[in-house]
């Protein structure tokens, strides 16, 4: 497939590599913020590949994973009110709340549909009058401007049967707040290639600068990945820490200006509550007052919801970078994909759900 | 959830007021909208995630990319070794 299989060659995959070993002449830790990534460096073994001097570790970007429990709680109780039919990615069907998930709701007899994009929700709306049609807005930069065109388009048709539950979350707030941690291991960042897609790479040139890291902006495929690694190691090697792009044949330097136009008409800038994290401040969207209308939180009056996650999960420092999903005490035993205590074992991005898929043993 | 994947524009047109258009996968053929990428052309490639294109293709920033690697390669053949830095096997003699 043209644009695809090129990046899966395995010579090229190699030459990097040794490119890499040539390189490294110290322990370097490198981390991969996108869930997309994660899955694909744990499923082709790029990180078994690397010289032992480069520790991989796994970010926070897995908006499945870090949506808050509440909000989970929050769309289970929407999606069960009878006049509602609740729209969603499928990847958001499985996460469990405090009590049940979505399959559940669905199973109850609720009007659970899952979409492939937000406008097919908006045609959902057009063609159900009756009904109150409930769009659970997840994601990062790379869903926003989808999930504000669907706002946008309901506002422009005059649909009154429309909201979006909103639990939208931004990717650089969450990189500082990592670098900032008096934890913090990670020397160098590969930044997620579709959330650069649409905002580009200019507010990422601060966080290199402030926090003295190389942050390079990186594709999904083994290849893009490994000459991700390649040009983040040779920044660290150096002493350098400037954004660079990997991902030239898709991302630009200022990003996709009209996406992020409509973002700004539709969203405002927020705190929001990442699973495992707790609140970021400025690290998220919402829907701006004049879109009111449309806020799924406001129409169903749902208040504030406070729930406790597992105690033997671990999640949230695995979100974190701080620990491998198989160092903890509960991987494959009470929890695993059929039976997830914490989110980063439902969706395939999460770290745990990769790691058990991909048979990594756990560290006794 | 940030998956994306390329494919080629293959007819463009409108509904309900927005610019839509039909994308082949290499063989499957899905619709996605394309207000964010005004400017795409038939024929030309399109990153699509969650039924919208986010971002045209750079065929010339992608040709780049592989002439870098086929220097690369190049370069460890010049070598006498194949890319894992091993000698070439000697022919046998006949």
């Amino acid at each position: 497939m043209k644009y695809l299989d090129e990046y899966r060659n395995p010579e090229i995959a190699r030459h990097l590599v040794q490119e890499i070993r040539g390189l490294t002449t110290r322990p370097w830790v490198i981390m991969e913020v996108c869930g997309g990534q994660t899955h694909s460096i744990i499923k082709n073994g790029i990180d078994q590949i690397l010289p032992k001097e480069i520790e991989l570790v796994h970010g926070p970007g897995c908006p499945v994973c870090v949506t808050p429990l509440e909000q989970i709680d929050k769309a289970l109780a929407i999606a069960s009110r009878p006049e509602v039919i609740f729209t969603s990615f499928g990847d958001m069907l499985r996460v469990p709340g405090s009590r049940q998930d979505l399959f559940m709701v669905k199973s109850a007899g609720g009007d659970v549909r899952v979409v492939y994009s937000p406008l097919d929700a908006v045609k959902i709306a057009r063609e159900n009058p009756h009904k109150q049609v409930v769009f659970f807005a997840v994601g990062f930069e790379t869903t926003a401007p989808n999930n504000a065109m669907a706002v946008w388009q309901a506002h422009r048709e005059g649909l009154r049967n429309f909201s979006i539950l909103v639990s939208h979350v931004l990717v650089p707030p969450a990189m500082r707040a990592l670098l900032a941690s008096p934890h913090n291991r990670v020397q160098g960042y590969l930044a997620a290639g579709h959330v650069c897609t649409v905002m580009g790479w200019e507010e990422y040139e601060p966080i290199a600068a402030q926090y003295r890291v190389p942050i390079v902006v990186t594709g999904f495929e083994p290849v893009d990945i490994l000459e991700g690694v390649l040009l983040t190691v040779r920044q660290l090697e150096r002493g350098e820490a400037r954004v660079e792009n990997q991902y030239a044949r898709v991302v630009r330097r200022e990003g996709n200006r009209p996406a992020q136009e409509l973002i700004r008409k539709v969203f405002e800038i927020a705190p929001r509550k990442w699973r495992g994290i707790g609140e970021i401040p400025a690290s998220g969207l919402r829907l701006r007052p004049e879109f009111r209308d449309y806020d799924a939180e406001t129409i169903f009056a749902l208040g504030e919801l406070h729930v406790e996650e597992p105690a033997i999960c671990i999640s949230g420092l695995v979100l974190q970078g701080l620990k491998k999903p198989n160092e903890c005490a509960a991987f494959g035993k009470q929890c695993t994909p059929q039976t997830p205590l914490g989110a980063t074992m439902v969706s395939s991005e999460g770290a745990c759900a990769a790691y058990f898929a991909y048979q990594r043993r756990r560290v006794e | 959830m940030c998956l994306a994947i390329p494919g080629k524009v293959i007819e463009i047109y409108e509904q309900n007021g927005l610019k839509m258009g039909r994308l082949d996968y290499a063989g499957t053929v899905n619709t996605a909208c394309l207000e964010y990428v005004p400017e795409v052309r038939l024929g030309q490639y399109a990153l699509v995630h969650a039924g919208f294109a986010i971002s045209v293709l750079d065929e010339e920033e992608a040709r780049k990319t592989y002439a870098v690697w086929d220097e690369l390669v190049q370069a460890a053949a010049q070598e006498g070794t194949d890319i894992f830095g091993m000698p070439f096997e000697k022919s046998p003699p006949g």
